[in-house]
């Protein structure tokens, strides 16, 4: 092992020490304080490892893992979200009476696998990954144990994405079968010479397709989102639309623009279809919804349809786009959750879409920044949201990708109907419900949350420049 | 940079009245007309210090990077026709201000951010020069117009609110289409990869590719304008807003597509304009007669107010599409004139709520002997809103119909008729309300010093404009060329040209005739037939 690969390692070594140092510590005491504050700590510190990477990137630690300024940025994203995601859990875990400490270093642990991923450059690091998060998942999502509906929503991801994780594993075997190679780039060499797949490898292609489509939710493997979103804390719900899908779409991003897929025309058609019925459907559903939280995961279903168009853009510039909605989905998706949780008391789930009514007069701060976050999922301007999807559009043109582009428009129009639903909603006149005190740490994640939506969307060309330093893979 | 100040001062302004509701109801009143005023008077210094010369027309020409990685700029620019539609904004701003004083008490602090948001908004659409910022804009002026509607209109706010939303956001989506596909066709072709708007002018493309772009800009501003099939969001938003919102609604936001239209319509598509140019006198037509009846049926006055607006309007889209300078003048001065004496109606309709807290005219009747100014107020601005010559709305619709009947004798005499209709409908406004039996034992005060200087210095200006329009086209004039040039050289080149079915099917229909000298031949190709 170089030093260059060690120094690479060190965000992992960080987050993998992190839990095995939080279980000794549980095993001596439990003192929830100590735990959260080495966790805040943890992350801080992995946060800063990744400035010592950047001199030596792009650097290939072969077969299984590639830095490059891609995996920094993601990498940068995962952390601080999960750091934020932390903090929002401070005050929920409270609410459990105990075994709060363990929670912690199951959020290490899924922010481990999401890492992993989106440095993955071979199947064997991607299947590690993804396992490493879903089965922290499994466990985050059913943490509420005296909850039923917790429970539901833990047993049903479980099921679903072990099914899912089989189908990937199977179509990984196809593929190896096929090709040979475990590596994107092994592969790719194949795939590239033949635009007629071979049976086995159209088989394995699909079954990928399923065990992604799963992991992202995606029509029509989307029916666990409503769900377990609702079920799981809002901590966790936060972590899966965020993290979780930043870093299955980091990892598909790389696969698929390693071996070309979009110059396959049974790829073109798959991803096309899939795209246009996750955003037609994901919108539709959200319509009728009365508890936030499913209109946001029917949202989510919705704006990873807006993803994939991405896919097929085949040049750099579309791989751009791609990482600059990721980034400013996360934060969007961040903001509105942030107020969910910190809305959230031992006794009240704010959920309800009419728990909401007249928040802004309640709370002026905090229903500012909800709007925000869903004008900025509506993608009006001087939000992210608005630069993120006019990135899409404006390399969807480019790619001439005109199907694609027009259904993202007709569907940005049916989604805002359900953001103005909930936006009405928090300026209507107020109800008599208390919601509990927001801490100062609580307001400080709402106020860097609300500032880096709105300063995305006013002043894009920072991050804009820097990801379009990126290489093509 | 003072027209980024211009813009500046209002969004700081919104905040600063949002963030000192806390202390005092009157704080976000006074900061509100502060802004405004001081807008205004920065917009006499640059009327003042003008320089007209070279630049294109621009008396003022600011340019910044703002995400060069897709060639945006911060690109804001002056001419006569920004100035005028400015002074237009800030003036019917500070109206707004002033009639909310007493009919919004609650939430006044945001009341007045979405005020000054809005306004800001309309003031960058009226000054930008880069396309995407003009969509910025144009998108940015929404969502507190949005919030207008639904906080603090009246009783089917919520329905009205999404409505005019989903509406001009999907309209503004098409065009946004449109802008992107001009850029990349723009960038193709030379290179050059900007939303400039001065750079994007004169592109070439095929004559179909520009129409379809050109329908996608259409959309956006005939939604705007509103042009009667697309014009089903207008009375419910008027009618729902509170009327600080219908003022700018009406005064303002309606301009926004009339403006969108001469700046960007006329220049980018030149060729477009001219084929659509039947189609859109006709769909004006089509306007002025059907907005006329439906406000001649409503017994809502609001919604009658609302409805006379998408008559008005339909003179902008027909004096539009005659390409002539008489024409385009018109429309500037209807313009105008039109959002003065249109907010005026509504505030009056608004002051009359606030009185009998009723806006069914067959419950009123019988006002004048109670309240006589108000009265004699109603009476010249139904009168404006008919077109009695001396008030402003008269030139203008004299102006729209002098040129429309250079380009099309037919469609003329029909608009005409328009006229007779806004007599009836103008009419009954006063008849019911003021004139005729009285209905009811009202109880009710005449108008206060603060809501007599506000409509008084209305109908001042609406007189004014009718005596002595000559300074509003002098403003102009200088504007013309840069819209019509092009067209008016496409026109005659299109006379000249000897491919004589493509000429019917443009001319005749329109019997479109720019050029003294093309006439004879036009005249003998018709008789062809």
């Amino acid at each position: 092992m170089t030093r260059a690969d060690f120094l690479c390692l060190t965000p992992f070594m960080i987050i993998a020490g992190a839990p095995i140092l939080l279980m000794l510590v549980i095993a001596f005491t439990r003192n929830y304080r100590v735990i959260y504050g080495f966790s805040l700590l943890a992350f801080i510190i992995a946060f800063f490892s990744i400035f010592f990477l950047l001199p030596v990137i792009p650097h290939t630690i072969a077969p299984l893992f590639v830095f490059d300024g891609f995996s920094l940025l993601f990498f940068g994203i995962i952390i601080i979200t999960s750091l934020f995601i932390t903090i929002l859990s401070n005050r929920y875990l409270l609410y459990q009476e105990s075994d709060k400490e363990e929670y912690f270093i199951i959020l290490f642990t899924a922010a481990l696998g999401s890492l992993i991923l989106s440095a993955a450059s071979n199947f064997v690091t991607l299947f590690l990954g993804l396992e490493t998060l879903s089965i922290s998942l499994y466990v985050l999502i059913a943490y509420r144990r005296s909850q039923g509906n917790s429970i539901e929503a833990g047993v049903k991801y479980l099921i679903l994405a072990s099914v899912s994780s089989a189908f990937l594993l199977f179509g990984m075997g196809l593929i190896y079968a096929d090709t040979g190679s475990l590596e994107f780039s092994g592969i790719a060499k194949i795939v590239e010479s033949s635009d007629q797949f071979a049976p086995l490898l159209l088989g394995g292609f699909s079954m990928m397709v399923v065990g992604i489509g799963f992991k992202l939710a995606l029509v029509p493997f989307h029916m666990w989102t409503p769900d377990v979103y609702q079920g799981a804390p809002v901590p966790v719900t936060t972590f899966i639309a965020t993290v979780s899908k930043g870093a299955v779409m980091a990892v598909l991003l790389r696969f698929f623009y390693a071996i070309q897929g979009f110059r396959n025309h049974n790829f073109i058609l798959m991803i096309t279809v899939i795209a246009i019925l996750s955003m037609l459907i994901g919108n539709l559903l959200a319509i009728r919804q009365q508890n936030i939280k499913r209109i946001l995961a029917y949202s989510s279903i919705a704006n990873m349809g807006y993803l994939l168009v991405t896919l097929l853009m085949g040049n750099k510039e579309g791989l751009h786009a791609a990482v600059f909605y990721v980034i400013s989905y996360m934060i969007t998706t961040l903001g509105a959750f942030s107020v969910i949780t910190l809305l959230s008391s031992r006794d009240m789930f704010a959920d309800q879409l009419e728990d909401y009514k007249g928040l802004f007069w309640k709370r002026p701060f905090v229903a500012i920044v909800f709007t925000l976050a869903l004008l900025s999922l509506a993608g009006i301007p001087i939000t992210t949201g608005f630069m993120a999807k006019f990135y899409i559009v404006f390399e969807g043109i480019n790619s001439g990708l005109w199907i694609l582009v027009i259904s993202l428009i007709i569907n940005s129009v049916i989604g805002l109907y359900y953001y103005l639903r909930v936006i009405t909603t928090l300026f209507s006149p107020p109800n008599d419900i208390n919601f509990p005190s927001i801490s100062p740490a609580g307001h400080l994640v709402l106020g860097i949350v609300a500032t880096g939506i709105l300063f995305l969307g006013i002043f894009p060309e920072g991050i804009v420049h820097l990801i379009a330093q990126f290489p093509g893979f | 940079m003072i027209l980024l100040y211009l813009i500046l001062i209002l969004l700081t302004g919104g905040v600063l009245a949002a963030i000192t509701a806390k202390w005092s109801r009157l704080l976000p009143r006074i900061i509100s007309l502060a802004a405004l005023t001081v807008d205004l008077i920065l917009l006499i210094f640059i009327y003042a210090g003008r320089e007209t010369s070279g630049n294109s027309g621009w008396w003022i020409d600011y340019r910044m990077n703002w995400i060069p990685t897709f060639g945006i700029s911060l690109h804001l620019a002056i001419d006569g026709l920004s100035m005028l539609l400015l002074a237009l904004t800030f003036f019917l701003g500070l109206v707004s201000v002033l009639i909310s004083w007493k009919e919004i008490h609650e939430k006044t602090g945001f009341f007045h951010f979405n005020i000054l948001m809005i306004l800001a908004g309309i003031s960058g659409v009226f000054l930008s020069m880069d396309l995407f910022l003009f969509y910025f804009f144009w998108e940015l002026m929404l969502v507190p117009m949005y919030f207008l509607i639904s906080i603090w209109g009246h009783e089917n706010r919520i329905y009205a609110s999404y409505k005019f939303f989903i509406y001009t956001q999907a309209s503004g989506l098409l065009m946004f289409l449109s802008i992107l596909a001009l850029y990349f066709i723009h960038g193709r072709s030379t290179g050059i990869y900007t939303f400039d708007y001065q750079q994007l002018l004169g592109t070439s493309m095929s004559a179909s590719v520009a129409y379809i772009l050109m329908l996608g800009f259409l959309a956006a501003f005939l939604v705007k304008l509103p042009v009667v099939p697309l014009h089903n969001w207008l009375p419910d938003a008027h009618t729902e807003a509170p009327t600080a919102g219908s003022v700018i609604l009406a005064g303002l936001l309606l301009k926004t597509g009339a403006y969108g239209l001469l700046r960007f319509v006329l220049p980018l598509f030149p060729g477009a304009s001219v084929s659509f140019a039947p189609i859109g006198m006709l769909l004006g037509v089509i306007g002025i007669l059907y907005g006329a009846k439906l406000a001649f049926s409503q017994t809502d006055l609001k919604r009658l107010v609302a409805y006379t607006s998408v008559s008005h309007m339909g003179f902008v889209i027909l004096g539009v599409y005659a390409f002539n300078e008489i024409a385009f003048q018109g429309v500037i001065m209807q313009i105008i004139a039109h959002a003065i004496s249109t907010g005026a109606l509504f505030i009056l309709v608004g002051q009359l709520y606030e009185r009998v807290h009723t806006r069914d005219i067959t419950k009123m009747g019988g006002l004048w002997k109670k309240i006589p100014v108000m009265g004699a107020l109603g009476l010249i601005f139904s009168m404006a809103s008919l077109g009695l010559p001396g008030l402003g709305n008269f030139i203008a619709e004299f102006f729209i119909l002098t040129g429309t009947f250079k380009a099309s004798i037919l469609m003329t005499s029909l608009a005409s008729a328009g006229l007779v209709a806004a007599t009836i409908y103008a009419l009954r406004i006063v008849q019911k309300v003021f004139l005729g039996k009285e209905n009811t034992e009202w109880n009710i005060h005449d108008l206060s010093i603060r809501e007599k200087f506000i409509s008084g210095s209305l109908a001042i200006i609406i007189v004014y404009l009718g005596l002595f329009p000559q300074k509003i086209i002098d403003t102009v004039k200088p504007v013309v060329p840069k819209t019509l040039n092009s067209i008016e050289h496409l026109l005659f080149v299109d006379s000249m040209d000897s491919n004589i079915k493509d000429l019917r099917t443009t001319h005749m229909f329109t019997g479109m005739i720019k050029n003294p000298d093309m006439k004879i031949i036009t005249k003998r190709r018709i008789s062809l037939k």
